[in-house]
C-alpha cells in the first residue's frame, strides 16, 4: 500500500497567511484540473477551425547528404493539395536557433541529420498530405556522416559548420593545479541519448490574419523567443506574429526549440487558410532535440580519510547537427561537474560537438544530469578505495553554505548536502518480505520466484543551477489588475509564463491571493499581448514569474493602501490587505476593497529581474555565473535477477531542499516525476543511433517507465529559505532528475558487483554479454 | 464511407470517412470529441483509451469501420451531467494531473478497473494501468487517486 509511505515537509513556512484560502504554501488545486479529467482541456493537437488545412513535413532520410535536386510538381498536382513549399519559399531568414541561428527552416543544398525538414505540404486531409510527401522528388548525394563526438572535437573530420565542429569548449580551473593526492580513482563513463518523450506531440494551428500577420496557437516553452524566430523567418515584424499558448502535453525541454511553428505559419500565409499541423509519435522523435549523449573521463584525488583534494574531468557532449542549447549545456556540465562537493582543486574541460547525429539540446537538468552520472560513480569508487560507506563519503565532502563551488562562486544560501544524504540514509528500508510475485524483476512476466535475485542499495546527490546563468538578462513580466466583480474584489493576472503541467498558473493565482488578500483570482491564458516571461525551463518560472507577479501585486497593494490612507487618515504603511478588506495592523477593518474601488480598477505591469550574474572567465571558468543552486539526494533499492539481467527498482526515496514549498502537492509531483525520468535514464531510456540513423523512434522501441517500473517513493522536503528569492523558494523541477539515475546505478553495482560505466544499464551489461 | 455508431449514448454518423482512418481520428476530428488523446497512435501509451461495447480499447488501433454499429464511451461520457465521476474527482483531489495528456486514458482505465475490482491493491493497480504512460507524475499520485476513488465508490 502507498499508505505506509509518508511524505514530510518541514520548514518555517514563510509567507503563509491563514486569512484567505488558496494562498502560497497551500496545496491549492489546479484550475485546469476539472477540464483535464473531463477531456475538455484544449491541447495544441485538439484545435479545429472551419476550412482548415493539414500540414505535413518531408524530412531527410539520410544523416548527411547533398541535395542535388528537388521537384514538387507531382506533389502539387495531387487533388486536395493546396501548397508545396521548399527553402525557396521561406520569406525571410532561412535560419533559426536558440543561441545561434545555424539551423535552416528548410534545407537548401545539404542535410545534416536524419529528419531534417526539406519540404512542406498543405492538403485537405492528413492522408492526402502524407501521400503528397511521397510525390516530392528529392535527389541526395550521400556524404559520410560525422558520428563520433570525440573525433569531431579532437580528430580530423569534415567541418559541418563554419568555425569547425566544436560548438563550445568550457574550461574550469580552480585552486592549485599542481596538487597531488594520496588516493586517486579514475574512470570513463557514458550517458546515452535520452528523449523527453512528452505525450502531447508537436502541434498547433496557424491562422492567417488580414494584416499580413499570423495568429498562432501552439504548445511551446517560451512564447517571445518563438515569436522573434518566427517573425525573422517570415520576414515580418514581430508584432504581426501573435502567439497564444495552446494546451501543452508536457515539455521537459523539448519545446524550447522551434518545431512546426514557422512551417505552419508559412503554409497558412501561402494558402490563406487556417492550417493545423500535428506530428505523429515517430515524427516527434525527429521533430525535437534530445538529451546530449556524454563521454566522460573523471579523476578524483582524495586524502586517506576520504576528503576530496582535486577533481579533473573531460566531458564530451554530442550536440548533433545544430547548436540548439549546446553552449549552455556545456557550461552547466563544466561548472557543475565537480558535483555538490567541496573540492579545493578543479580542472574540467567540457566540449560540445557538432556531428551528424540527431540535434541535442534542452532536457530537464541539462548538463548536470550527464556530469552527475560521472562524479557520483566516482564517489562510490572513492568510498570503496578509502573504505568508507557511500553515504558517509558524501556527508564528509558535501557543500555547505559559505563554501565556494568550482567557479569560485560562494554559496550564499542553504546548501544542506550532508543533511539531505543523512535524511535519505535514515529512512526506513523496504522489508525483504515479498508480498506479491509481480514486484520481482520481470514482474508480470513471471520470470522468477526469487531465485537468482539479489538486492542492492545506492546513493546519489546532485547540484543544479536555477534560472538562466552567465549574465543573461533573465526577466519576467506580470500585469495585475484589481477590480470589483459582482460586488467582490477580483484579481486578473496576465503573464506569458508557459504552463506545461508543472502548475505555474496555480502558483500565480496563489501569489495574487496572498499578496492582495483576495480569493477571486483568474489567470489569463499566456500570450504575446503581455511582455516576455522568459522560458519555462531551468526550474525558473516559480522564481522569476513568481517574483514578477509578487512585485506587480505589491505595487497594486501599495496603491490600494494609499487610497485607503487618503480616505481614512491612517498611515498607508500601517495598513494591510486581508480577506478582501484594508485593515490596520491590529486587524481592524478600515474599508472593504470593493467599497474603496467602486467602479475603478488598479492595473500595474512590472518587469522583474533576479539579481544579476556574470559571465565565465574564458580561461578559468571563474565567475558568479549562477543565480541559485539546488540540491537533491536519492537512495535507491533494487532487486536484480542476475540470471536474466532484469532490474526492479524497489524503492527510490528522495530528500530535497525547496526553500519554501509554494504548493506542496505540486512540489511532490515534480519530485516524483523528475525521479521517474531519472529512473528511465538509469535502466531503459535511450534513442539508439547507428551511423547517424535513429533505430527506435516509437514507444514500442523507446521504453518509458510505466507504473510497473516505478516504485513507491518516500519524499522528505526541506524548506530552508533562500533570502534572495521570492518567498525563499528554490527551483524544484530539475534536481530530482539528476540524482535518481546515479543512485539506481549505484544500487545495481552493489547488488551485482559489476562496474557499470554506462547508462542506461541494459540486461547484457549485467550478464557480461557482448 | 459512412460510419454509424453510438457515442456516449447518442447515435452518431460520420460521413466521408477514409477507410484508413482510426476510430480515434473519427472521434477527434469528425465528431468533435478530442478527449481521447493522440500521444502515440500505435497502441503503446493508452492515452486514447475508450470503451468499445463495454471493453476498453486503444481507439487508435480500431479502424473506423470496425466501430460500425457499436457503442463507444469516451472520457467525455464518464461524468454524470455537470458533476464529476468519483474517479475524475479523485484525480483532481489527489494531484494526479499535471500536463494531463495521459489523464483521459487513465480516467477511463481506472474507471474500468474499479468497475471490476472495487478495492484494488497497489500491485493490482500497477498491473491494470501499466498500459497507460504518464511522463509527468511518476505515477505515485495516480495510485493515490485510484485508492481515493475506490474509497469514494465504496462509501
Amino acid at each position: 500500500m502507498t499508505g505506509d509511505v509518508t511524505d514530510t515537509i518541514t520548514g518555517s513556512r514563510p509567507g503563509t497567511r491563514g486569512d484567505v484560502r488558496g494562498g502560497v504554501g497551500e496545496s491549492a488545486r489546479r484550475p485546469d484540473g476539472t477540464l483535464k479529467v473531463k477531456g475538455e482541456f484544449a491541447y495544441s493537437s485538439d484545435l479545429w477551425m472551419d476550412g482548415m488545412l493539414w500540414g505535413a513535413t518531408l524530412r531527410s532520410p539520410h544523416a548527411h547528404a547533398r541535395i542535388t535536386y528537388l521537384e514538387i510538381a507531382k506533389a502539387l498536382a495531387l487533388p486536395g493539395v493546396f501548397a508545396v513549399l521548399t527553402h525557396e519559399d521561406v520569406p525571410g531568414l532561412n535560419a533559426f536557433g536558440l543561441e545561434r541561428q545555424d539551423q535552416p527552416v528548410l534545407a537548401v543544398d545539404r542535410v545534416r541529420y536524419q529528419g531534417e525538414p526539406v519540404a512542406l505540404v498543405a492538403a485537405d486531409h492528413p492522408e492526402t498530405a502524407r501521400r503528397a510527401l511521397d510525390l516530392v522528388e528529392v535527389g541526395y548525394d550521400l556524404l559520410p556522416p560525422v558520428t563520433d563526438s570525440r573525433a569531431a572535437v579532437f580528430g580530423v573530420t569534415e567541418a559541418l559548420h563554419p568555425g569547425g565542429n566544436v560548438v563550445r569548449h568550457v574550461r574550469v580551473r580552480h585552486g592549485d593545479q599542481d596538487v597531488v593526492a594520496d588516493v586517486v580513482v579514475s574512470g570513463d563513463y557514458e550517458v546515452g541519448m535520452q528523449d523527453q518523450a512528452f505525450l502531447g506531440p508537436e502541434s498547433g494551428l496557424a491562422v492567417p490574419a488580414p494584416d499580413g500577420g499570423v495568429d498562432l496557437y501552439v504548445a511551446t516553452q517560451w512564447l517571445h523567443v518563438d515569436r522573434a524566430q518566427i517573425a525573422a523567418a517570415l520576414g515580418i515584424e514581430p508584432e504581426l506574429v501573435r502567439i497564444t499558448l495552446a494546451g501543452v502535453g508536457g515539455a521537459f525541454g523539448a519545446r524550447e526549440d522551434l518545431s512546426m511553428q514557422v512551417h505552419a505559419s508559412m503554409l497558412a500565409l501561402r494558402t490563406g487558410r487556417p492550417l493545423k499541423m500535428v506530428y505523429s509519435r515517430e515524427e516527434s522523435f525527429f521533430g525535437h532535440v534530445h538529451r546530449h549523449p556524454a563521454r566522460m573521463h573523471y579523476e578524483h584525488g582524495a586524502t586517506r580519510d576520504g576528503r576530496l583534494v582535486y577533481v579533473k574531468a573531460q566531458i564530451i557532449l554530442d550536440g548533433g547537427a545544430y547548436a540548439s542549447s549546446s553552449p549552455a549545456v556545456a557550461a552547466n556540465a563544466a561548472t557543475l561537474g565537480a558535483g555538490p562537493y567541496k573540492v579545493p582543486t578543479v580542472a574540467i574541460d567540457c566540449y560540445a560537438a557538432y556531428t551528424n547525429n540527431p540535434p541535442c539540446g534542452a532536457m530537464r537538468g541539462f548538463g548536470a544530469v550527464q556530469a552527475a552520472f560521472g562524479y557520483e560513480s566516482q564517489m562510490d569508487r572513492l568510498a570503496e578505495a578509502v573504505g568508507l560507506d557511500p553515504a558517509e563519503i558524501r556527508i564528509r565532502n558535501g557543500l555547505v553554505e559559505g563554501d565556494q563551488v568550482a567557479t569560485g562562486q560562494v554559496l550564499d544560501s542553504a546548501a544542506p548536502v550532508a543533511e539531505l544524504v543523512r535524511r535519505v540514509r535514515d529512512m526506513p528500508l523496504p522489508d525483504g518480505v515479498l508480498a506479491d510475485l509481480r514486484e520481482l524483476p520481470g514482474g508480470v512476466a513471471n520470470t522468477t520466484h526469487g531465485e537468482g535475485v539479489v538486492r542492492g542499495i545506492g546513493y546519489g546527490v546532485g547540484i543544479k543551477n536555477i534560472c538562466f546563468s552567465e549574465g543573461f538578462d533573465d526577466y519576467s513580466t506580470a500585469r495585475v489588475v484589481l477590480e470589483v466583480v459582482g460586488g467582490e474584489p477580483a484579481v486578473v493576472v496576465h503573464t506569458a509564463a508557459v504552463e506545461v503541467g508543472q502548475g505555474v498558473v496555480t502558483l500565480q493565482s496563489q501569489i495574487a491571493c496572498t499578496e492582495l488578500g483576495v480569493e477571486m483570482v483568474s489567470v489569463k491564458t499566456a500570450d504575446t499581448q503581455v511582455g516576455s516571461a522568459g522560458s519555462t525551463s531551468a526550474s525558473r518560472q516559480s522564481y522569476v514569474t513568481g517574483g514578477a507577479v509578487q512585485a506587480a501585486c505589491r505595487e497594486v497593494a501599495g496603491q490600494v493602501r494609499a487610497l485607503a490612507a487618503a480616505r481614512s487618515g491612517h498611515e498607508a504603511s500601517e495598513l494591510e490587505l486581508v480577506a478582501g478588506a484594508v485593515v490596520t495592523r491590529d486587524g481592524v477593518e478600515v474599508v472593504g476593497i470593493a467599497e474603496l474601488l467602486g467602479e475603478e480598477s488598479i492595473e500595474r505591469t512590472v518587469e522583474w529581474r533576479h539579481r544579476p550574474t556574470t559571465g565565465l572567465d574564458p580561461d578559468t571558468g571563474q565567475g558568479t555565473a549562477h543565480v541559485q543552486f539546488a540540491f537533491a539526494a536519492h537512495r535507491a533499492v533494487v532487486d536484480v535477477d542476475v540470471e536474466l539481467g532484469l532490474v526492479k527498482v524497489v524503492a527510490l526515496d528522495c530528500a530535497q531542499d525547496v526553500g519554501f514549498a509554494m504548493n506542496p502537492d505540486a512540489v511532490l509531483g515534480q519530485i516524483h516525476g523528475g525521479s521517474a525520468q531519472g529512473l528511465g535514464l538509469a535502466v531503459m531510456e535511450e534513442i539508439q543511433v547507428r551511423d547517424g540513423l535513429v533505430r527506435n523512434p516509437s514507444f514500442t522501441d523507446y521504453l518509458v517507465p510505466t507504473l510497473l517500473d516505478m516504485p513507491p517513493m518516500r519524499v522528505d522536503v526541506l524548506e530552508l529559505a533562500d533570502p534572495h528569492a521570492p518567498y525563499g523558494l528554490r527551483g524544484v523541477g530539475e534536481p530530482p532528475t539528476i540524482s535518481s539515475t546515479p543512485a539506481i546505478v549505484a544500487a545495481i553495482r552493489q547488488a551485482t558487483g559489476r562496474a557499470l560505466s554506462r547508462v542506461p544499464v541494459r540486461p547484457e551489461h549485467l550478464l557480461a554479454l557482448p | 464511407m459512412r460510419v454509424n455508431l453510438t457515442v456516449n449514448g447518442e447515435q452518431r454518423i460520420a460521413d466521408d470517412v477514409w477507410p484508413g482512418e482510426s476510430l480515434l481520428y473519427v472521434l477527434r476530428e469528425r465528431l468533435g470529441l478530442p478527449g481521447a488523446k493522440n500521444a502515440c497512435e500505435q497502441g503503446e501509451c493508452g492515452s486514447c483509451t475508450v470503451y468499445l461495447d463495454g471493453l476498453t480499447v486503444c481507439a487508435c488501433l480500431v479502424a473506423a469501420g470496425q466501430a460500425e454499429g457499436r457503442a463507444v464511451v469516451t472520457v467525455e461520457g464518464v461524468a454524470q451531467g455537470d458533476s464529476l465521476h468519483s474517479v475524475q474527482e479523485a484525480f483532481v483531489a489527489a494531484g494526479a494531473v499535471q500536463c494531463g495528456f495521459c489523464t483521459p486514458g487513465l480516467v477511463v482505465a481506472a474507471h474500468d478497473l474499479l468497475s471490476r475490482d472495487p478495492d484494488p491493491s497497489d500491485a493490482d493497480i500497477r498491473e491494470a494501468l501499466a498500459g497507460n504512460l504518464c511522463r509527468c507524475t511518476g505515477y505515485q499520485k495516480i495510485i493515490e487517486a485510484v485508492h481515493l476513488a475506490a474509497r469514494g465508490v465504496q462509501t
